[in-house]
């Protein structure tokens, strides 16, 4: 019985709720890898592309509920994300034509593209603060429990409860959904196609008559799809804060790293690979050992590894280890 | 008046020209190779016919259609191909996929042409679905040469399609060229390797510092005297 409850308590306290952090950081990942891949530089507005599609998904929720539409048991937010991601959508393409269409015209060397995201960066975070604020915003409604650690303790008998909210399951539902979409997209259409073939070889992509700005383009259009399903689903799941989504970034880029840049399949695993990593490292296991250990030898301290204030800096060692030891990221992408 | 020609050709990358009023032409069925030493202009004057260089002067037409002025991409569309010398393939794409990227921009059904292709190169219909990166550097060369093939080119340019492969993969790779030939396609070939190079050339044309020094037949040069002492090692 003690095997099964401290079985439980990883499910419900690392399993569960890494599985959802993990989609989240994954749709982000995997944006910042074709972005990598197809447009050649690294995009560091990636968390505040997130979070300005957030925003918007936010706004039109708040404006669907003053009208009193409502999904019932679902949450407004997600017949407010395809408004969202049509603003964002504009909003990259815009940004495009306006900032990153001249440096590409000028063939800049991707460092300075990469210092210019950073620019960008920084107009969007202004953005998002000015039209929203900078403060922490709740937007769920609906049901919130699919399980309730109660209800599974009465059904099982068990100590140790279960939870799992309706958000963890909308998140992974719709990550399997996007991403199905995308690798198919990717693999079997003739303009997926020819956007790994711009990202593998671009001279011999202009060759074969690839149209660049279509697949340019293209690219844009699933960056704001991706950032803005990933940001509302973080949003959902937790809460919005522009401070929060900036910081994502780092757990973003680790994962598209770690999964080898540029290799799109590669970042949606990383994204779990980090999120496993980081509440793995920064669980206290006290309770499991209890659970597991005879009464004798209980531990006495939290059996913690770090503290979670300290997560960040789990995704950033990763980083390190895998840029020292595998440049090309565990699933083979390019050498950075 | 031959098929795809460039006349009196000169230009280079922006400093110094490095092709001077240099002149080459093929016509259809037909294999032209253009030897030299290192530093000739060959792979220059090649890329000069695709326009991946601006010409101060000069004219390039095919068909007898003057297409000096068209971007490399509008005289892909004119039935001119490419394989250049390396990174030829997409080398994350399966065989399949880089003969469908080949035939990008044709609207029509590309599975005829996808068999064509099959017959001339046997090996890549048992490894269509393998990525190209994982095929050795003879079936990769003919993955490039089966690439420019999709868009049924009337002319074919390789940037020196033996360089770092065997002797035996190059005598199979000649082979495979000589059966594109019998399709009636004009190929311009700039070849490192000149004795072999010549022994399947109907025409050679030697270039040294940018200009025309030799051309004719690939008897005529494999037999003459200088051409002999000068590039074929005697």
């Amino acid at each position: 019985m003690d095997i099964i409850n401290a079985i439980v308590l990883l499910l419900n306290y690392i399993f569960v709720p890494a599985l959802s952090y993990g989609s989240q950081l994954a749709l982000g990942a995997i944006f910042v890898s074709l972005i990598y891949g197809i447009l050649r530089f690294a995009y560091f507005t990636a968390g505040d592309l997130m979070s300005f599609g957030t925003m918007f998904t936010i706004l039109f929720t708040w404006y669907f509920q003053s009208l009193g539409i409502s999904l019932g048991i679902l949450p407004t937010a997600l017949l407010a994300i395809p408004f969202g991601i049509i603003v964002t959508i504009l909003y990259v393409l815009l940004k495009d034509k306006l900032v990153f269409s001249y440096y590409r015209t000028k063939k800049s060397p991707p460092v300075q593209l990469a210092m210019v995201s950073i620019g960008t960066m920084f107009v969007t975070q202004a953005i998002v603060r000015i039209i929203i604020g900078p403060f922490d915003r709740r937007f769920f409604d609906g049901e919130k429990f699919i399980l309730k650690a109660n209800e599974f303790k009465e059904m099982t008998g068990l100590n140790e409860g279960l939870t799992i909210k309706s958000t963890q399951v909308i998140t992974l539902l719709v990550t399997i959904i996007v991403v199905s979409i995308l690798f198919w997209f990717l693999n079997k259409t003739k303009t997926g196609k020819s956007m790994r073939a711009y990202s593998d070889n671009e001279d011999l992509a202009l060759l074969s008559g690839i149209d660049p700005k279509k697949v340019v383009m293209i690219t844009w259009v699933i960056a704001a799809i991706l950032a803005t399903i990933g940001g509302a689903l973080y949003g959902l799941d937790k809460s919005f804060k522009p401070f929060t989504y900036f910081n994502n970034m780092l757990p973003i880029f680790a994962a598209a790293i770690v999964g080898g840049i540029g290799n799109p399949f590669g970042a949606f695993l990383g994204g779990y690979v980090i999120a496993f990593s980081e509440i793995l490292v920064t669980y206290a296991y006290r309770k499991f050992f209890i659970y597991l250990l005879p009464e004798s030898i209980e531990p006495d301290g939290l059996l913690q590894l770090l503290s979670t204030d300290y997560k960040f800096a789990v995704s950033f060692s990763i980083l390190v280890v895998v840029l020292l030891f595998r440049p090309s990221g565990i699933f083979k992408g390019k050498v950075l | 008046m031959p098929f795809f020609s460039g006349e009196n050709m000169t230009g280079g990358y922006g400093g110094a020209d490095i092709i001077n009023s240099c002149t080459i032409n093929v016509n259809r069925g037909e294999i032209v190779t253009i030897l030299g030493p290192n530093g000739a202009g060959k792979s220059t004057a090649m890329k000069a016919m695709l326009g991946l260089l601006n010409l101060k002067s000069g004219k390039i037409s095919i068909d007898g259609k003057d297409i000096s002025k068209l971007t490399p991409q509008d005289r892909v569309k004119e039935g001119i191909s490419f394989v250049p010398q390396s990174r030829n393939v997409f080398t994350g794409l399966s065989v399949l996929e880089n003969l469908e990227m080949g035939a990008f921009l044709r609207e029509e059904r590309i599975e005829e042409i996808i068999e064509e292709i099959f017959a001339l190169f046997p090996i890549l219909k048992e490894k269509k679905a393998q990525i190209v990166g994982e095929l050795s550097g003879g079936q990769r060369q003919q993955v490039a040469l089966g690439r420019a093939l999709m868009t049924k080119p009337s002319v074919l340019m390789l940037d020196e399609p033996t360089a770092g492969v065997s002797p035996i993969v190059m005598d199979e790779l000649f082979d495979h060229i000589l059966k594109v030939k019998k399709t009636n396609v004009a190929i311009i070939m700039v070849e490192q390797n000149a004795k072999q190079a010549l022994s399947i050339a109907d025409r050679g044309y030697v270039l040294v510092t940018g200009e025309n020094k030799f051309s004719g037949t690939g008897k005529e040069l494999l037999n003459d005297p200088e051409v002999r002492r000068s590039f074929l090692g005697g």
